[in-house]
């Protein structure tokens, strides 16, 4: 029960896009069609997921015995960074097709504060390993959802007459605030 | 405003309004939606972020030539992630209430593509002298920005600003404003006027 709770609460309540603002740069960057959007948030979620695990064992076997816990953002870093390029070379060798719909999106990874917030909320909240694990999904959950809900809306706004000055990124920011209002009709569950 | 480019003042003046990182090249939007529900977080935040911003650009520009450009964005995190654990430290001890109050977003200065923005731009092929002026800019125009939208939020949300009352008893706070929505809300209108005012000074 309690883990059905954080993963819904990682992916809908608290939507680490709305209202964490966590992610923009590729929330405002790659959703502009759907198709993108999907491979993306399918990217975020399969890193996100593996960097919980990862950074949970680093934290709790290595930083907490060894009483190092300050080199804790220095290596959470070098751990993604390093991650999403072990991620990168393993698709290309395992799924062709994998790595070319990903393309760009794998590396670019690497900067998405999602991922690096992910991992400092794990220990902050103190999760144990499976709790970890299931933020860790429900955040990408989250992410993927959010991103493609905006870029459906901004395939539909290409359509529409924006005054100049909204053009990019002035309307995508009033939209994506229409969307987090509507996301937090979900803070009472 | 005479703005010759190249000169040792327009590497600081580009980052408040030409190239300012958030309005016109869209970085850092993270902490700044996130951390604007009041004027002070904003204050904090900026000047967190500059510290971190001016130090790396320092020490990354002194390593430029020995830094090997095969694995220099590995190098780069590193360092920045260093500052960062300085300043989070800092602010934990000095200033409890702040760092409380920004939690996670402290660390998360890391992964600001402001400052990786900049070290890639600017640091790694300038020398130190105007690596620091050009990083004093962007911390500046940062914290323009910030503010602006911090107060913003902070007046018409709870009717305070750097918490003085200054709305009076009659004000009915707009709890959506330092609500996540608002932040989205006033920061699509705040670019929208930069762009506006562009737009007329193009057509001058």
């Amino acid at each position: 029960m309690n883990l059905i709770l954080i993963f819904i609460a990682a992916a809908i309540v608290n939507n680490f896009v709305l209202s964490y603002f966590l992610g923009i740069c590729p929330f405002v960057g790659v959703s502009k069609k759907v198709s993108s959007a999907v491979s993306m948030g399918l990217a975020v979620t399969f890193v996100m997921t593996i960097t919980a695990i990862v950074t949970w064992l680093i934290y709790h076997q290595i930083l907490v015995p060894f009483k190092i816990e300050i080199l804790e953002y220095v290596s959470f870093i070098l751990v993604i960074a390093s991650l999403v390029q072990l991620v990168e070379m393993f698709i290309r060798k395992i799924s062709k097709p994998l790595y070319e719909a990903l393309g760009i999106y794998l590396p670019l990874i690497t900067t998405n504060c999602a991922i690096l917030g992910l991992a400092l909320f794990s220990v902050l909240r103190e999760y144990d390993f499976i709790e970890s694990l299931i933020f860790g999904l429900g955040a990408g959950a989250g992410f993927t959802l959010a991103l493609v809900i905006m870029a459906g809306i901004r395939e539909e706004l290409e359509l529409a007459d924006v005054p100049k000055v909204f053009q990019g990124a002035g309307i995508t920011m009033i939209v994506a605030g229409c969307l987090a209002m509507a996301f937090m009709g979900f803070a009472g569950i | 405003m005479a703005r010759k480019k190249n000169t040792l003042a327009y590497e600081v003046i580009k980052g408040i309004w030409d190239e300012n990182p958030v309005t016109i090249s869209l970085l850092g939007l993270c902490p700044t939606l996130a951390v604007t529900n009041s004027a002070m977080n904003g204050l904090a935040m900026s000047l967190a972020t500059g510290f971190v911003l001016i130090c790396s650009s320092v020490i990354i520009s002194l390593l430029r030539k020995v830094i090997p450009p095969q694995v220099r964005i590995a190098g780069y995190i590193v360092i920045i992630a260093t500052f960062v654990t300085i300043a989070d430290r800092y602010l934990a001890a000095f200033f409890p209430d702040i760092s409380k109050a920004l939690g996670p977003y402290v660390p998360l200065i890391v992964v600001n593509c402001i400052i990786l923005g900049r070290q890639e731009a600017f640091s790694s092929k300038n020398n130190p002298g105007r690596a620091v002026l050009d990083s004093l800019g962007m911390m500046i125009g940062f914290l323009f920005v910030l503010i602006i939208l911090g107060g913003i939020r902070e007046i018409l949300g709870s009717g305070t600003f750097f918490g003085f009352e200054i709305m009076g008893s009659w004000f009915v706070p707009w709890m959506i404003m330092i609500l996540p929505p608002g932040a989205f809300f006033t920061l699509g209108i705040l670019i929208a006027l930069v762009n506006l005012i562009n737009e007329k000074r193009a057509k001058g």
